[in-house]
């Protein structure tokens, strides 16, 4: 599979990344060497392996429901409060972030 | 006292009997990084008052004669993925030059409940995306040992500063090597955890599958002492996990005798430098005199694991990433007209070329059409790897192997092309695809007087016997 300019600007625009026409050529350039090394997985056959999406579950002693992802009782706790979450923001009112108008009328 | 060989324990004695107080040590720490690290480049932020306040409260707890808690005045620096609260944290990302932590990384807080005096945030490849530091969007770290050289990625700081002698532990985070491969090149001690050992609560995420929040020091006795402050249950990881917490420190100096030691034949296939192999081999060597019995193993999906990780690691990156969009972090591209053009326009800014890369390789494998032949064919091979492990795991009780290729290598040499940099990682992106624990310790110099190391690999929770062995591999050279 050879990665093209057209296939480069699709995932750049799916990624929400914006690219220079000089970016982008040498993105096309990277991606087809380093796909074309993630190519020789195709020499094993995997016909029937379960896929591995997370590990701890395989290492989990049996009957540890509460070894992992264990989830907390269902009740209000102090998080960081507005001014906090606020305070990085490029731009804010005050109570909300604010972003650029999003509906035109 | 030199403070390039300062021990934890030596903190603790002089401090203990007077001889020093944590302030002083603070002091002389941040004058060490003051006159050291221009040339260096370890650091990107020095939390001064922080350090002296943390300091103070110390030396009282000495002047009162309280118990000390367990690494009381240790002078310690954070990789900066790592939230300090109220200090900028940035992930080596123009994206963040501004960003000022809300709140303190759990392994950050238990750090400073044990005692330890944070100096400041430390260098790393942006979004701890690389194997040199070159990636930092501020300025790369130059390697102590020869200052042409990397010190290796992308903890590049974290293990740079330990070998200066700027820190006496650092944290750093590891997601396909980037705590074992900075401390070979720059001949310190790191260690892997395994994976839901060490709450990752506050790490900025790079790859959530991958990623392990672990320590660097100049001993294995301090690496495991720093571990055993750092591990344990989280309520805010959901991911941590409630396996008890054995004395990883005592584990150092005991009897190695009877364990049984495998050598994976692919780790020590052709592309592997001779000076390293001998180096491992010499260590081997004193391992079966100490009573170990070696074993040749096998690793057969050993070749795959690196598209197996550049697949898995870029598709969890590009998903991490998609946060940083010019609402919430600091960074908002100036003159945007739509919502559209805000995300877009900042994140083009924002990120540098390894980043963008990185985000685009991973959104490319899991794009509709491509998602089956790479991302969930990475998966079913990430599978296999585990199961070889496993199956080494009924012979063996540890595995010892090479953590680079070859020694540090110099500033530039690798940055035209990003697929030589990650066959780089060969010996050490396998253990955080299955998620096994693992240290790098050094084992000798070349003959140019580089740092080279040595890896050992254990089973899941079990870096117990990791440290053991790696401790009478330390021993052996004194």
């Amino acid at each position: 599979m050879k990665v093209t300019e057209k296939d480069v600007t699709y995932v750049a625009d799916l990624a929400n990344l914006e690219l220079t026409p000089d970016e982008s050529q040498r993105m096309v350039a990277d991606l087809n060497s380093i796909l074309g090394h993630m190519d020789q997985l195709n020499r094993l056959d995997t016909s029937g392996v379960e896929p591995l999406a997370e590990l701890v579950s395989s290492f989990a002693p049996a009957g540890g429901e509460d070894f992992a992802y264990a989830q907390r009782a269902d009740e209000v706790r102090p998080g960081l409060t507005r001014e906090a979450a606020l305070a990085n923001a490029p731009d804010t009112d005050g109570t909300c972030f604010r972003v650029p108008k999003v509906i035109e009328r | 006292m030199n403070k390039k060989t300062l021990t934890i324990g030596e903190v603790q004695s002089s401090l203990r009997e007077g001889r020093t107080t944590a302030t002083a040590l603070a002091e002389t720490h941040l004058a060490a990084i003051a006159a050291g690290d221009g040339e260096i480049g370890s650091f990107l932020t020095v939390t001064r008052e922080r350090a002296l306040a943390k300091a103070a409260q110390i030396d009282r707890l000495v002047e009162k004669g309280d118990p000390l808690p367990p690494l009381a005045g240790v002078p310690v620096g954070i990789k900066d993925v790592l939230m300090t609260a109220g200090e900028r944290t940035t992930a080596g990302s123009k994206f963040l030059d501004k960003f000022v932590a809300p709140y303190d990384a759990t392994s950050v807080a238990r750090l400073e409940s044990a005692g330890a005096v944070c100096l400041g945030k430390l260098n790393c490849d942006e979004f701890a995306m690389g194997s040199s530091n070159e990636n930092s969007a501020f300025y790369p770290v130059h390697n102590p040992r020869d200052t042409t050289r990397v010190p290796g990625g992308s903890s590049g700081g974290s293990a740079a500063s330990v070998a200066a002698g700027f820190a006496v532990a650092t944290l750093g985070s590891d997601t396909g090597g980037s705590i074992r491969q900075p401390a070979s090149f720059c001949g310190v001690v790191g260690v892997l955890p395994t994976y839901g050992r060490v709450s990752r609560y506050g790490l900025i995420a790079f790859a959530s599958s991958l990623d392990h929040v672990g320590p660097l020091a100049n001993t294995v006795e301090d690496a495991a002492t720093v571990l055993e402050v750092i591990s344990g249950r989280d309520p805010l990881d959901s991911t941590s996990v409630a396996a008890p917490v054995p004395g990883f420190a005592a584990e150092c100096g005991r009897e190695v005798k009877g364990l049984r030691v495998g050598l994976p034949k692919e780790y020590f296939a052709p592309g592997l430098d001779d000076e390293t192999r001998s180096a491992i081999e010499r260590q081997v060597d004193g391992l079966r005199r100490a009573g170990c019995k070696i074993v040749e193993i096998t690793l057969p999906h050993t070749e795959y694991a690196i598209p197996v990780y550049y697949i898995v690691a870029t598709a969890e990156a590009s998903a991490n990433l998609a946060r940083f969009d010019g609402v919430r972090y600091t960074s908002r591209s100036a003159h945007v007209k739509t919502l559209a053009d805000m995300y877009r326009k900042s994140r083009d800014e924002g990120f540098g070329a390894e980043v963008k890369r990185r985000i685009l390789l991973g959104t490319y494998v899991l794009s509709a059409g491509y998602y089956d032949a790479y991302y969930r064919k990475a998966q079913q091979v990430r599978a296999l790897l585990l199961r070889d492990f496993q199956q080494a795991f009924a012979q063996v009780d540890a595995i010892v192997t090479p953590v680079t290729p070859t020694a540090a290598f110099k500033l530039g040499e690798k940055t035209g092309d990003p697929m030589e940099m990650y066959l780089s990682d060969i010996y050490t992106v396998t253990a955080n695809l299955v998620g096994v624990p693992g240290i790098s310790l050094p084992c000798g110099n070349n003959q140019q007087g580089l740092p080279l190391g040595i890896q050992v690999l254990g089973k899941h929770f079990d870096e117990g016997t990791v440290l053991r062995l790696a401790s009478a591999i330390e021993c052996n050279q004194k």
